[in-house]
């Protein structure tokens, strides 16, 4: 098969409106009112081009507002571009706040159905893979309870279970790592470095944490909308790093200023 | 393989987005979430669902036969044709216009198609208003008028009022997205609905020249077709059926049509 790129970013940019949360009708009789005032937008990314190959491992560095989170959006296909092309050739399995399609009056058998179903799995698929959710939930005595008498641990291990069980090609992995206790934790990174191995592509973002460093061999560091750095894993991550030392630096030398005299 | 390509303007990038997945078990499945968690903490459940149209049926029937009295014969039964269509009408328009807003979780972390949404609300809406339409049918059989061959007709009606609701709901739905108050005027429309359609009076008390207009209103045209089937036994008008059809047709792809154009934007909304 020619090698086209499974994901393809050309010249994208997207803008949010600031409507500051202003719903009401009031607002937009205000706002019809004040004849054609420009509407306050801001690029959350500017002009961004990258490619990712089958089975590349991406991480996406950056501070918060970086445009982070509406990069995994737009390759999600919940928000189409302003301008530019996103092109995603596969199925994308978006491991962004877990368990959003929950519901707590429902018991967790019900909710792994609904959820699997918003995610795009057929029923009989469904029906295979059930058993395996569970197990890997580690959750068989609590199935048939409702969700509102598991713990966050316990329901994030469920929401977990159900996105990794979709068989996507791309897994999109916004800080999630962070489920359940150690023992579970060990236990997702152990199935996504299985993805990994199994010539999946993951793209994740972080603050650039060491299990990132060990899962990725790629990265994107993002500021404020514009793609400062696109290259091998180590290269970004130290110059990410080294780019927040002096702010680092500047909090852990007042005190010792204050012992001198 | 699937490949999601947008072209270079966003708007129409937003009618592209794909989802590859099993509709119809998206569908049942958000239906019945919706059916279950109604009913979930409910001690009698179903029963509340039955007592509503009664108590308003017995209200009703105390005022316009014991106050006001009216010649209508089996005039219980004639009001309960009023209200459940009605009901049905009206518990399907809110919580379908809401249903954006309430699922603006789901609609921002999967992106399924959206239109699903609002249909799987006014789907589950309709199963448990089920419900009372049985309650209307038992109250028929009980007030001792029996089945005839019209009762037929039922299969075909129902459905229409649904597929009027569904469009109708596809457009207040995406409004209400971008201005939060639509579902106030909502409210107030179903309360000018109730006395719009012929719930309390006959249709012959209705001025002539108003009669053909009140047939293109669905609701209204829903209630006299009931009366016609369950309480004359005659089949309704050909008239009516075709007004009927042509309305919730055209609301359905009305709703479709304003639908597709404003979600582009829904995810910068909610």
């Amino acid at each position: 098969m020619t090698s086209r790129p499974i994901i393809e970013f050309r010249d994208v940019w997207k803008s949010f409106h600031r409507h500051s949360g202003q719903l009401l009708l009031r607002a937009h009789v205000q706002r019809l009112a004040s004849w054609r005032k420009p509407v306050e937008r801001f690029d959350a990314l500017k002009k961004i081009s990258f490619r990712m190959e089958r089975g590349e491992s991406l991480a996406v560095v950056g501070a918060n507002g970086a445009g982070k989170s509406t990069l995994l959006s737009l390759i999600a296909g919940l928000v189409p571009p302003d301008r530019g092309r996103v092109d995603v050739r596969g199925r994308v399995a978006a491991l962004l706040e877990l368990g959003s399609g929950f519901h707590p009056d429902l018991t967790g058998a019900e909710n792994v159905h609904l959820n699997a179903a918003l995610l795009g799995l057929g029923r009989k698929r469904l029906h295979d893979v059930f058993a395996d959710i569970v197990e890997f939930a580690e959750l068989a005595d609590f199935i048939e309870e409702p969700l509102r008498t598991y713990s966050t641990g316990m329901t994030m291990r469920l929401a977990f279970a159900v996105a990794v069980h979709m068989d996507p090609d791309i897994l999109l992995i916004d800080e999630v790592l962070a489920v359940g206790d150690h023992a579970f934790q060990a236990k997702c990174f152990a199935k996504i470095l299985d993805f990994r191995r199994c010539g999946k592509t993951i793209l994740c973002v972080s603050h650039a944490s060491g299990m990132v460093q060990q899962l990725c061999s790629r990265a994107l560091w993002l500021d404020h909308g514009d793609l400062l750095l696109d290259g091998a894993m180590a290269e970004v991550g130290s110059a990410y790093e080294s780019h927040l030392k002096p702010a680092h630096a500047y909090t852990a030398e007042t005190p010792r200023d204050s012992q001198d005299p | 393989m699937s490949a999601i390509e947008y072209p270079l303007h966003s708007v129409a990038a937003g009618a592209q987005q794909k989802w590859s997945g099993d509709y119809l078990f998206l569908i049942r499945n958000l239906a019945l979430k919706d059916f279950r968690v109604r009913y979930r903490n409910m001690s009698l459940g179903m029963f509340w669902s039955v007592l509503n149209p009664l108590v308003m049926m017995g209200v009703l029937w105390f005022v316009f036969t014991k106050i006001f009295s009216n010649a209508i014969p089996h005039f219980a039964a004639f009001v309960l044709c009023g209200i459940v269509p009605y009901n049905l009408f009206t518990t399907s328009w809110l919580t379908g216009t809401t249903s954006l807003v309430d699922n603006a979780g789901l609609i921002k972390r999967v992106p399924v198609p959206r239109e699903i949404i609002p249909i799987a609300t006014v789907l589950g809406n309709c199963a448990h208003m089920s419900v009372q339409v049985v309650l209307l049918l038992a109250l028929i059989l009980v007030s001792g008028m029996g089945v005839n061959r019209y009762w037929w007709w039922l299969i075909a009606l129902w459905p229409l009022e649904i597929v009027f609701v569904t469009g109708l709901v596809l457009i207040f739905s995406a409004l209400n997205v971008y201005i939060r108050d639509i579902r106030y005027v909502v409210e107030s429309a179903t309360v000018v609905l109730f006395w719009l359609v012929p719930i309390i009076y006959p249709f012959s008390y209705i001025p002539d020249r108003y009669h053909e207009i009140y047939q293109f209103n669905p609701i209204a045209a829903m209630v006299l077709a009931l009366r016609n089937i369950l309480l004359e036994g005659v089949a309704p008008p050909a008239s009516l059926l075709i007004k009927l059809t042509f309305s919730s047709t055209v609301m359905l792809l009305v709703g479709l049509f304003v639908f597709r154009r404003l979600r582009a934007k829904f995810y910068n909304y909610l």
